[in-house]
This record gives C-alpha cells, structure tokens and sequence, in this order.
C-alpha cells in the first residue's frame, strides 16, 4: 500500500513535522510514511486544536468568565463559533484548498443527522472507540472509485461546555452525556492505491 | 481543359474556405456579433451577456474546472456571504461519493446549465424539480411533519431554498414566531460618505478636499461653455456641498497623462469616489454589460416588460441618477418607472408602500415609513469597514436580493413586517403583481412546523 503525494505539502502546512517522529504507530517507509503514521499526526494536530479552543476560548469565556455567549448562530447572535464548528469549517477549509486527505466529526447520536455515520466503516469505526476506550479504528474503504485509509478516532467530551451543549439541545438525540463521555468520532481519509 | 470532377472539387475548396474565413473572422474578432455561434439562447442570469463568450468559456479548451471557475468568479462571494447550504466541500467528502454519483454538485453547471432554454426553470435551474430526493427523501423520518408532502415542494413552498436559506432555517423562524405582520419601522440611514472616505482608496481628497463650495467656486476651463443651469443645479447638489467640483468629474486623463476636460465622463469616473455603489452595479443587471466590455445595458434588449419610449436609454449611472441634479429621490421610484413596465411596477404607485412613500417625500411626514423601489431592490444594508467601522450603504445590485425572492426577507421585509406575514406575502405570486395590494392569500406553515416540533420534543 503506498501514500499518494500528499505528505510534504500536508505536513509543512500543519506545521506537524515535529510531531511525525514522537506519535508513533504506523511503518516509515523509505519513500515517506504511512497513512496510519500521518492520520494518527493529523489528529494529533487537530484534536489539541480542537481541545485549546474548547478548554482556553469557549469553556473559559462562556462557562466560568461568563462574558460571551456561543452559539451555532453565531453570525446572528454575535457569539463565539461552537468548537464542532470550528472543527468542521477548518475541514471545509482544508477541502477548499484542494488538499488530498479529508477528515470529518461524526457521532451515533449527533445534533445534525448528517453527521451520523453512514458508510460501514464508519458504524463499525464509531462503536468500535466508543466500545474500547484509549483505542483508535483503522480500516480500508472504497468510495466512489477511490480507495482510502479511514482512521477513526474518539472524540470525548472535555469540558462542561461540550457536556452542557449537547445534553441541552433540542435536536440532541442523546441527553445524559457526562464530562469524559465519548461523545463521537473523528474520521481521517486518506486515499490510497488499491 | 478541367474535368467537370475537378472543378466540382475547386467549387467545394473555394466555398469551404470561404465559409471557414466567414466563420473565424467572426469568432476571433472582438467586435463582431458572435450570435451564429450560440447554441441556445441563456437563461435570465446571462442572457445579456450571452455573446461575451469568453466570461464564462475563458479557455478555448475548458475543461470543467475552468468553467467552475468562471461561475465561481463572478458568484462566489455571493454564495460565502448567504453562508452557502451546499457548499462545494458537502460534496468533496468522499463520504458522499455516492450522492455524487447521483447529483454532482460540485459543479455549478450540474444544476444550472446554460443553452439549455427547453429545461430551464427559475433561478436558471435545470435539474428536474424533485432533485432535493436525492439526498433527502428520508426526511420525514427527521420531521414527521414532512410526511406525504409533495416531491417537488422544498423549494417551491417558500420553505427552503439549496443556497441561501438565511431567512428560513428553524431557529430563526422559531426566533421570530408569533410577529405581528406589522413591526416598529426600522429606519436605516445611510452614512455620510463623508465618513467614508478614508475607506475608498481613489478619493481624491487632496484636489478635492471636504468644503462647501458656491457658484463662484466652479472650476470649468475658461474655453468651455457651461451653461448657467447646469452650474445651478450643481451648486444644490451634495457634490457641491462635499467640495466636488466640475473637475472632479469632468476631467480625464489622455494618452500623456494630462488632465484633459471630458463632456462625458465615464462611469468608471463615479466609481473613483462611490467605489462599491460601481462594483455592486457592475454586478447588477444594469451594469453587467458593461462589466463584460459590451456596450449598456437598453431595455429593448431586457426581458421583463419595458416601456417602448425607453427602449433606446443606455443605463448608466446618469441614467437614474441624472447628471448635475443627482436626485437620490427621483432615482428611487421615477427612475426605476421610467423604463420598467410590469404588473409589479405598474401597480407601484397605487400600492400602500408608495401611498407611505408619498406622505414622506411629498407631505414631509417626520417618521421616515416610505417605501420606494429602491427600498427594497436596493436596499440600505450594513457594511463592514477594517477597524471595526461599519457603515450602512445603498446596494447597487438590485439581483442581490431577489432571486429567490426570499433573500429579500431580512435585508428588507422585516425592516418593518413580521417574519410570517413576510413568507406568506413573498409566496404570494397575484399579491407582488399587485405590488402588496392586500394581504397574502395562503399562509405558509414553516412558522407553524417549527413551533408545533419544539412542543412535541418538550412533551
């Protein structure tokens, strides 16, 4: 199985370099690294993002400095954009830019029904890390004509704001989510040769 | 002597060859009527710039990305700031490899090919009506109050539209339920364009600095005869007033750079200083002529009903705005009726927004209720400024807001109606031909759906 020509312009973009060689999993090969290797980078980059603007912007000024609010109308209300949000634009964002890797937020119980997993790695995927807690899935899928590594991994509830949000809301098909629940996953593609 | 055979053959040559010149002269050359070549005629979007081939096949060999591409320049910003529902990246996921293959909506012209006038429906839209299904048709597993509406329904309903649905989505119309129809106005003043002018990058405040300036301060060169009406109605504009004087305008510069007098400035010349009042006109349908390089837009060429004394008008900034009188009034409701000709425009004047319009600009009622064409095609609407400044602009492009007609929604409508009585009355085909003569004849229960699911989940 080989990596397309992704690598470099994925890596340097990230600024992930220096986190390639300290994630571990994965074989290097001589010609560059796995696709286990660089998902497992790529979501080492996106969770700790994803984790600073919860913890650092949203949970601090929403829940305990209570100066602003966040909202999912945030252009409307005048408020902060909800962490998932800023996850999923920083991914269309990415897609804009015609990068050739993808990733997405999913969950079996998610706001947006178009987030529920679809395709049977991800059903699979999703209970999988919900089921073995520290564990990631990784699987092989063909979509459309292509074949891609999907990596899946947890993606918890780390702050009482994530906890609050999702239990409170009115198209939330789950209500009792607790601080440390898995509340979904995180899925990286990365098209390979079949 | 030549065989009857060869001088078929030289007959054939020479006419092949003449008809390949007549049709490359054509097709290469700038100025020539480039009809011939159409392969259909194009929808309402394009069909005044039809014959600028080039704006949207910008390669002789395209490709589909470059044809993309072409859309993209020209609606992209548009579609970021309705904060698109399908964005291009909804379909690059390859999770949605098999929508895709049904639908590829990552390509404009999947739904909105053009030459196509047989299959061609409102807003240029060409797939079949039921399209929303190919995605959507467990819909009502979500929202068991969908359950047996009809396939075409989603965008027809006045419900939901594929890219802007700013105006309609749940939240919003639960914000909004229970408006009365008709709300405290919300008056928008525009801002001083005096507070500006640091914005606009080609002001030309150092020749033309911010004073009062009187008749004896014109600036014409002693050779040209200007005529004392002119200089009159000049000295009554805001132009005068903000230290604009004849120059300003009607100098332009000649092959050496020399300020030469010109008697009839361009509108490249208004937009030095009413810099997004010029873009957003190019982008309009007024201006989009001119945007291509072809000549002004004329009525005689528009496909909506137009008076025939006004076929022959060239629209261009002076055409509503009246060189040297500048008349913002006129330009709002007169300007407009002097060139458009439908049911919509025709019943205008006996509709209760110009009957409020009247009191306000004739009886010079204080509380600022009028409604002009302008009110609502081109509206005043906030605009962001670096350094957090935000001003309130007139929007040039009357397209803006229209198509679908519930963009006009927030920008307008609820400046002074209820978001209910706004749906219903923009749903209302017979209500805006009568120009809102009335009330709306059906309601629409998107409110109602909305309201009555938020009950049901709270039971």
């Amino acid at each position: 199985m080989k990596l397309k020509n992704v690598m470099s312009s994925v890596v340097i973009g990230l600024g992930a370099a220096s986190v390639l060689t300290a994630c571990g999993g994965g074989t290097e090969t001589k010609g560059g690294i796995s696709p286990q290797t660089m998902a497992d980078s790529l979501h080492m980059v996106m969770a700790s993002d994803r984790a600073v603007y919860t913890k650092l912007i949203v949970n601090r000024l929403v829940k305990d400095e209570k100066v602003i609010k966040a909202s999912e109308h945030w252009k409307d209300d005048k408020a902060l954009v909800l962490p998932a949000q800023m996850f999923r634009y920083g991914a269309e964002m990415v897609a804009e830019k015609g990068a050739n890797f993808n990733y997405s937020l999913l969950s079996e119980w998610p706001i947006n029904s178009q987030n529920s997993p679809k395709t049977e790695v991800e059903k699979t995927g999703l209970k999988f890390i919900a089921a073995n807690p520290g564990k990631n899935y990784y699987s092989e899928e063909k979509l459309g004509d292509k074949t891609y590594f999907t990596a899946i991994y947890a993606d918890t509830g780390i702050a009482p704001a994530c906890v609050s949000c999702h239990n409170d809301h009115k198209d939330s098909p789950r209500t009792d989510f607790k601080l440390g629940d898995v509340m979904g996953g995180v899925v990286i593609r990365i098209p390979v040769e079949s | 002597m030549l065989t009857n055979n060869k001088k078929i053959w030289i007959i054939w040559f020479i006419s092949t060859a003449m008809i390949a010149m007549f049709f490359g002269y054509k097709i290469f050359s700038d100025n020539e009527d480039k009809t011939v070549f159409l392969p259909g005629s194009t929808s309402h979007g394009h069909y005044q710039i039809e014959l600028a081939c080039s704006a949207c096949h910008t390669d002789s060999f395209a490709d589909e990305s470059d044809i993309q591409k072409a859309c993209t320049n020209c609606h992209a910003e548009e579609l970021k700031l309705v904060d698109d529902s399908h964005p291009k990246s909804k379909f690059t996921d390859p999770r949605n490899a098999d929508r895709v293959a049904k639908l590829d909506a990552r390509q404009c012209v999947t739904c909105h090919t053009e030459h196509k006038p047989e299959i061609t429906g409102d807003m240029g839209v060409t797939v079949p009506e039921d399209v929303c299904v190919v995605c959507h048709k467990d819909i009502a597993e979500d929202r068991p109050s969908h359950k047996g509406m009809e396939f075409n329904t989603c965008a027809s309903a006045g419900c939901h539209n594929f890219h802007d649905n700013n105006a309609l989505y749940e939240d919003f119309l639960l914000k909004h339920a229970g408006e009365k129809d008709i709300l405290d106005v919300q008056v928008k003043s525009n801002t001083d364009i005096h507070k500006r002018i640091s914005f606009i990058r080609t002001y030309p405040i150092n020749e033309y600095p911010l004073k009062k300036l009187t008749l004896s301060d014109k600036d014409s060169p002693e050779s040209i005869k200007v005529d004392q009406n002119i200089i009159e109605q000049w000295s009554s504009t805001a132009h005068a007033k903000s230290g604009v004087n004849c120059t300003a305008c009607h100098s332009e510069k000649d092959k050496n750079s020399e300020m030469t007098w010109s008697n009839k400035p361009s509108e490249k010349k208004c937009g030095s200083c009413h810099d997004i009042e010029l873009k957003k006109f190019k982008e309009s349908k007024h201006g989009m002529r001119i945007a291509q390089g072809l000549s002004p837009m004329q009525p005689e060429l528009a496909r909506l009903q137009m008076k025939s004394s006004a076929h022959r008008k060239s629209l261009t900034c002076n055409t509503c705005h009246r060189d040297h009188t500048f008349d913002v009034v006129r330009a709002a409701v007169d300007s407009c009726l002097q060139c458009h000709d439908d049911k919509h425009s025709q019943s205008f004047k006996d509709s209760p927004h110009f009957k409020l319009w009247y009191e306000e600009v004739v009886r010079g009622e204080k509380d600022k209720k009028g409604v002009s064409c302008a009110s609502c095609h081109m509206p005043r609407i906030e605009k962001s400024f670096p350094g957090g400044n935000k001003h309130i602009i007139v929007q040039h492009n009357q397209n803006e807001n229209l198509r679908p007609n519930e963009k006009m929604i927030r920008s307008v409508c609820m400046n002074c109606h209820g978001l209910e009585f706004s749906i219903d009355a923009l749903a209302d085909r017979d209500l805006i031909d009568s120009n809102f003569l009335g009330k709306p004849s059906e309601h629409i229960k998107s409110i109602d759906m909305a309201v009555e699911r938020v009950k049901q989940n709270n039971k």
